[in-house]
């Protein structure tokens, strides 16, 4: 196929699950800022949120203050912040629009009235209205999205370079999620432990147990540890159990398999290096990972999977001179 | 103007015989069930993305520039017998203009018989010189034709056909034909069990089959694609529609090189030879070494490969000077000329602003004449004398008498109307008839056509960047 068609999928993917991700941070933060006993954790969530994006300076700049409605208004609607829902909801549909003819009519399809009916909610503020009915429209936008995709497309190359654009942004995420969140943590988690009061302890709850719904993961930890919300056990589930579908491991899965099916001549080097990545994941230990640090190793992971990123558009989509 | 011929209905409330079942059908739907599927189609198109875009307008609800193309529920409806006749028509008028295409850039017999004036094809700017001697496959260079179909009133009341304008560069509209039909079966489907439609939905098969015909003779199993300026450009949506439908990669001009005298496009596997290319950009900007070169639509060195036979082109490079407004009155002698045959399908009377005569009669006669732009299209630049004021036919005149060879003039027609819905209810407005007429091995097209239909009381300016509409067109089976 053409290396442009490949670039429109893999970004058009990339887009939907970075507006997905958005939508589950704000969601979150926004689910923990009506929690009166943590009003505290709200802001620094909000904070939080700020930095993972990389945009503490752009919204300082342009709107001052951290406050709930405006971090929000400045995520889901404005123009532009990059990594606003509206950005990247635009983003996946004028990709989408530029290879609509490879795509199966119902995924087009999904993809334009997602961005029509985004902006008929824009207009009737929707979003401030009731922000978290808001963000489940778009998660499940994004389903949809990845549904429709599967249930109708060809298993050709552009559906491998549309999964590969959904789970390399959904591992580069959940990542930058886990870090920013088990930051705030640090020095209870590695510091204090066996020291918590019964306040602490609540706080803890709501702490870990919002860090795993924003990754639909609180009913799955349950199942899979039939246990209380531990820390580690949190860190384990979302880095390394490869049958929890947003976890690192699980996404590196699915890249490392669609990688496979499109490689050519010059894509030795990448496949290798994301097979590296996987077999650290699928081999590796939470013990281990913990005691060399979390924020290292995953400060180091967002390193490897930009990289693998460069290398995918290197080997596949950027046109190759004549 | 005074008689007009409606394609429904004969005087008063006589329904002609090919519309009774119809008009009964829709006497019994309540009104708000066709508001209500009305509100359903555009709900689709919308959804469908089936818009286009217009160049410099921005809409009052921020969804950019794209627009819906109005899409009228009330079909036209064509009898079979009359059909047969028209499609005989286009048969004989494109073979006649791809012969006269190919002589044009060859022997240029019908020059010299003295029957086109040499003038009138080498000084103008549709000729392309560097087309001469160069041959095609099958002697075919529109591939793609739309013919614009009219019928006007005669004075007893019945009504003919005529050729408006040919259009053999990149003639769009197709895929608004193939949209409707597939909306009205959606949104009446007791309709089509009722009639005997005739079926359009092979039109993408039917395309491919022409473009694979005129492969490079060499090639066994030729590579086909669509070129597209690019998902900004007007008919973008059709670009890719046919795309998917043909099941051919939709290419920009970035996506093709030019390496060892053949065409390649890049794919994330490594270059791939092209063989057949139906561009969608005009001549002017398929190659920046020959053409305009500031342009980055098209692809460099593609005229070279071209002319080698390495790729076909479709349409054809420079059919544009048999399509040009200038051409077009002689048309009728080339079929006579080519093909020994009298044309089954007549012109519109047209003065010749460029000859003395002509001119004289065009400027006594402005308030009751349509005077286009020789070269223009789109329905921009023309004067419809009888909907001017006096103010803009005086203007006009001088534009004109400054520049006479650069103008044609027809007597306003009395366009048949069809029924159609506005805001007051039903009313008849003014419409017009594209068929898509393919040639390759065979000359062959999909019954009917896209029906433009001017939205607009009295107007008679159908193109859909004009404020026009489409409706669903029916050729009826016997």
């Amino acid at each position: 196929m053409l290396s442009r068609t490949a670039d429109h999928l893999y970004w058009m993917a990339r887009y939907m699950e970075r507006a997905e991700n958005t939508a589950r941070m704000l969601d979150v933060n926004y689910q923990t800022s009506l929690l009166p006993q943590s009003a505290d954790a709200a802001e620094s969530g909000w904070k939080g949120l700020l930095s993972i994006s990389e945009l503490t300076d752009d919204y300082a700049s342009r709107y001052g203050a951290v406050t709930d409605r405006k971090v929000m208004d400045y995520m889901v609607s404005d123009e532009c912040n990059p990594s606003s829902i509206y950005s990247c909801l635009m983003a996946a549909r004028e990709n989408a629009r530029a290879v609509r003819g490879t795509l199966t009519t119902e995924v087009w399809e999904t993809q334009n009235q997602t961005w029509l009916e985004f902006q008929r909610m824009l207009r009737n503020n929707s979003f401030q209205k009731d922000p978290g009915e808001g963000f489940e429209w778009v998660k499940f936008r994004s389903h949809l999205s990845r549904g429709v995709t599967v249930g109708t497309m060809l298993q050709d190359e552009a559906f491998h370079f549309l999964r590969i654009g959904s789970f390399l942004e959904r591992a580069d995420n959940t990542a930058r999620m886990l870090d920013v969140k088990f930051h705030a943590m640090e020095n209870e988690f590695f510091g204090s432990a066996g020291h918590h009061g019964k306040e602490h302890q609540e706080y803890d709850f709501y702490h870990w147990s919002a860090i795993l719904r924003s990754v639909s993961g609180f009913e799955v930890y349950r199942k899979a540890y039939r246990n209380v919300i531990l820390p580690e056990k949190v860190a384990e589930l979302m880095i390394l159990r490869a049958d929890m579908s947003r976890s690192l491991a699980a996404c590196m899965d699915e890249v490392v398999s669609n990688l496979h099916h499109v490689a050519n001549e010059q894509s030795a080097d990448t496949l290798r290096c994301a097979g590296r990545l996987q077999a650290d994941l699928k081999f590796g230990r939470i013990d281990e990972i913990l005691a060399t640090g979390l924020h290292a190793f995953l400060t180091q992971f967002l390193d490897r999977v930009g990289t693998l990123g460069i290398g995918i558009s290197r080997d596949f989509l950027v046109p190759v001179a004549p | 103007m005074t008689s007009n011929f409606d394609e429904m209905q004969t005087g008063r409330d006589q329904v002609r015989e090919h519309y009774q079942l119809y008009d009964r059908w829709l006497s019994q739907q309540p009104g708000e069930v066709m508001r209500s599927r009305r509100e359903e189609a555009e709900m689709v198109f919308r959804r469908v993305g089936i818009t286009f875009a217009v160049y410099g307008a921005k809409d009052e609800d921020g969804s950019g520039t794209e627009r819906l193309i109005p899409f009228d529920l009330i079909p036209r409806v064509i009898p079979a017998h009359e059909w047969a006749e028209m499609e005989k028509g286009l048969v004989q008028r494109v073979t006649a203009l791809n012969r006269f295409l190919h002589d044009i850039y060859h022997e240029q017999d019908i020059i010299r018989a003295g029957i086109v004036p040499g003038d009138q094809v080498f000084t103008n700017a549709q000729f392309r010189p560097e087309m001469m001697g160069v041959d095609v496959p099958e002697r075919v260079y529109s591939h793609v034709s739309g013919i614009d179909i009219v019928r006007a009133a005669n004075p007893d009341g019945s009504g003919s056909y005529h050729v408006l304008e040919d259009n053999l560069r990149v003639p769009s509209g197709v895929s608004y034909m193939l949209e409707n039909r597939k909306m009205m079966m959606r949104l009446f489907p007791e309709l089509f069990s009722q009639h005997r439609v005739a079926p359009v939905a092979h039109y993408p098969d039917l395309l491919l089959e022409t473009l694979r015909g005129v492969a490079p003779a060499a090639v066994n199993d030729p590579t086909v694609v669509v070129l597209t300026p690019g998902m900004y450009n007007s008919a973008y949506f059709e670009h890719a529609f046919l795309a998917q439908q043909m099941g051919v990669e939709l290419v920009e001009g970035q996506d093709l090189f030019v390496r060892d005298n053949f065409v390649y496009m890049r794919t994330t596997r490594g270059p791939k030879r092209v063989d057949v290319i139906y561009r969608r950009i005009d001549d002017d900007f398929l190659d920046p070494l020959t053409f305009r070169p500031d342009s980055t639509l098209g692809c460099a060195g593609l005229l070279g490969v071209y002319r080698a036979g390495n790729v076909t082109l479709s349409n054809a490079i420079g059919t544009g000077i048999a399509d040009d407004k200038s051409i077009y009155p002689y048309v009728p002698k080339m079929i006579e000329f080519y093909l020994g045959e009298k044309p089954i399908l007549d012109n519109v009377p047209t003065y010749q602003c460029r000859l003395e005569a002509d001119l004289k009669y065009v400027l006594a006669h402005l308030p009751d004449l349509v005077v286009k732009e020789v070269h223009g299209a789109g329905g921009y630049g023309m004067l419809v004398g009888p909907a001017a004021t006096k103010e803009e036919i005086a203007e006009f005149r001088k534009v004109l008498t400054a520049n006479a060879s650069g103008y044609i003039a027809q007597p306003t027609l009395a366009l048949s109307t069809c029924p159609t819905f506005v805001d007051s209810g039903i009313a008849p407005r003014h419409i017009d008839l594209r068929p898509f007429v393919l040639s390759g091995k065979h000359v062959q097209m999909v019954p009917g056509g896209l029906t433009r239909v001017a939205l607009k009381q009295c107007s008679l300016v159908v193109n859909s960047s004009q404020g026009g509409g489409t409706k669903d067109t029916w050729v009826l089976e016997a």
